[in-house]
């Protein structure tokens, strides 16, 4: 039968139970893939109360289920969360129950720096959106808190670097709630340890805080990753207690920072925004004693002093009125005398005047006076008289003077001059005369001399046709009668014909001087 | 003036109450009556101060948890 039916099946493969199949899978994949690294994206994620984490791991075609243990998970600085791309290192193994296989991780990080930071970038700007960070979310610290809750690890530097401040400031009451301050363990337990402390009641078995500090020294960025989980900063925002985030140094920032009331840059720093100093404010309340004290005992002095000054300026009555009584006193006294001697003084005054006034005082004035006159009376008629003489005198003497002489000797003198002056004349007409007279018989003999008589007496005569000089024969031949003069008269000759001689006549110009 | 009365003030409230009655005191604009009532409560506000800071006692607990996470109790912690 057997045969048979191995004949009839495929020849000589072997044949393997599933579980078998499975187990040889398993072995070959295991073997083959021990210690693989492998680069992805973190798809879902699932935290089940065991611990275990769950994830995908995959890229743009292809899915790898991956697992991690509860204590690797714990170990790692950074929990992978969706989307996040990462490099993850472990083995591969199957699940043959439900014929998968997966990949069990041993590490995982961030690949890179950058992917951390884009998604811590990523967050922040969500919770921005939500307005978990605006100004106005913040409460004030408490001035003096009575109990101060500190998150961060029980041990180390951070808390005792706080306890440390605080009691050098103020010394308050503090609870610690210890918390793992990097790896998986630390972002769900700070944001228990947040919400926990604000669960707890103001009387209760355990005091509720009236601040709360969250803290954490200084590490890598990984290390501090915890406080940029989303869990953890959604757990500070929604913390009643005013809450003071200190976390790394001065130069990190994680995204709790940004929600919480303050941000100190380091725990020492924390404790000293969180209390006042206790010496300063022992200072403080004795100098406000001591101005209060000041204050009161000037005002008590001020008003003292013035109740003094005034009690001193307020006079007795009697005081008042003795200045005044005296006063009347002197003037009651002083009345009746200064009457008397008011009446006396006018008196003397009347009698002074009355005393020079008598008959005998105008009697010798009017005396005085007629004398006066009298005397100016008498001098009135010389005075008169002589004026009279003086002006006589003067007229006399002036009229002495008004003589006729002076006229009849000024009328000789002019007589004298008159008689000159015809002789003068009459003398001077004949010399003209005689002179005019010689002129003209010098001129008549010149002109004699000149004149064409004299010409004719030297045998010349002239010709006369029509009462006119003839000078030409033409001038003769037309004339209707000739004259000739001849020195000792003149002869005519014809009418009308000839007088044939020429006659040497004088130049026209003489002949026309007729 | 606050209607807490003086001795359940917080140290904040006190120490601003007695700023403002050693204001008004120094000032010198209340009548002498007043500035004597004043001066009471300004007293009194001191000593309250003085007494919160009297209260300046260290005392560091550290919370104990179950394996859940819960808190259960505090024990004292020395020597930090």
């Amino acid at each position: 039968m057997s045969d048979l039916i191995e004949d009839d099946s495929t020849g000589n493969v072997p044949e393997f139970s599933v579980s078998e199949l499975s187990g040889a899978v398993k072995r070959v994949i295991e073997g083959e893939f021990g210690f693989v690294r492998v680069r992805g994206e973190v798809g879902r994620v699932t935290r089940p109360r065991s611990g275990h984490v769950y994830l995908d791991l995959k890229d743009d075609r292809s899915v790898i289920a991956g697992i991690m243990w509860k204590g690797v998970a714990a170990r790692q600085q950074t929990m992978p969360e969706e989307g996040m791309e990462v490099i993850a290192t472990g083995r591969l193994t199957t699940f043959p129950g439900q014929s998968k296989y997966q990949i069990v991780i041993e590490e995982i990080r961030p690949a890179g720096a950058g992917a951390l930071m884009a998604m811590l970038e990523k967050r922040k700007a969500m919770l921005q959106a939500e307005g978990l960070f605006a100004a106005d979310r913040k409460r004030p610290l408490p001035y003096l808190p009575e109990i101060i809750g500190v998150v961060t690890s029980p041990t180390g530097a951070v808390i005792r670097d706080i306890l440390h401040r605080l009691r050098e400031r103020f010394p308050r009451k503090v609870l610690i709630w210890p918390v793992a301050v990097q790896g998986a363990g630390c972002a769900p337990q700070v944001a228990r340890a947040i919400e926990g402390f604000n669960a707890l009641s103001r009387g209760g078995a355990l005091p509720r805080p009236d601040l709360l500090i969250v803290a954490r020294g200084g590490g890598s960025v990984e290390d501090l990753w915890g406080f940029n989980e989303e869990v953890v900063a959604r757990a500070a925002a929604a913390s009643d207690i005013p809450l003071i985030s200190a976390v790394g140094h001065e130069t990190d920032t994680t995204l709790i920072d940004f929600v919480s009331d303050r941000r100190a840059p380091t725990p020492t720093a924390a404790a000293e925004l969180a209390v006042p100093v206790r010496m300063e404010l022992i200072g403080a309340v004795r100098d406000f004693g001591l101005r209060m004290d000041r204050a009161m005992v000037q005002r008590l002095e001020v008003r003292g002093q013035r109740l003094r000054d005034l009690s001193r300026a307020l006079p007795r009555v009697d005081e008042l009125l003795d200045g005044p009584r005296q006063r009347l006193d002197v003037m009651g006294e002083r009345l009746p005398q200064a009457l008397t001697r008011s009446v006396d003084r006018r008196k003397l005054a009347l009698s002074e005047i009355a005393g020079s006034l008598r008959p005998a005082v105008l009697t010798r004035a009017m005396a005085v006076e007629q004398r006066r006159l009298s005397e100016r009376a008498a001098r009135l008629t010389p005075a008169l008289d002589r004026l009279v003489q003086a002006r006589r005198e003067a007229l006399g003497h002036r009229a002495d003077r008004l003589s006729a002489r002076p006229i009849l000797r000024e009328i000789e003198v002019q007589k004298a001059r008159l008689a000159d002056l015809t002789r003068r004349l009459a003398d001077g007409q004949e010399a003209r005369q005689t002179d005019l007279r010689s002129r003209l018989d010098a001129l008549t003999r010149l002109h004699e001399t000149l004149g064409y008589r004299e010409t004719l007496r030297r045998g010349y005569a002239v010709v006369r046709g029509d009462g006119h000089v003839v000078t030409t024969k033409g001038a003769a031949e037309n004339a209707t009668g000739l004259e000739i003069e001849f020195a000792d008269g003149r002869l005519k000759l014809g009418g009308g014909s000839s007088s044939r001689k020429p006659a040497r006549a004088k130049p026209p110009e003489q002949g026309s001087l007729f | 003036m606050s209607e807490t009365p003086v001795e359940k003030m917080s140290f904040e409230q006190a120490m601003t109450e007695l700023e403002k009655v050693v204001g008004m005191l120094e000032r010198g604009d209340v009548a002498l009556e007043e500035s004597i009532t004043l001066y009471e409560r300004g007293a009194a506000l001191k000593k309250r101060c003085e007494q919160k800071l009297k209260e300046a006692e260290e005392k560091v607990a550290l919370i104990t948890l179950d394996a859940d996470g819960n808190p259960v109790g505090t024990k004292p912690v020395e020597g930090l």
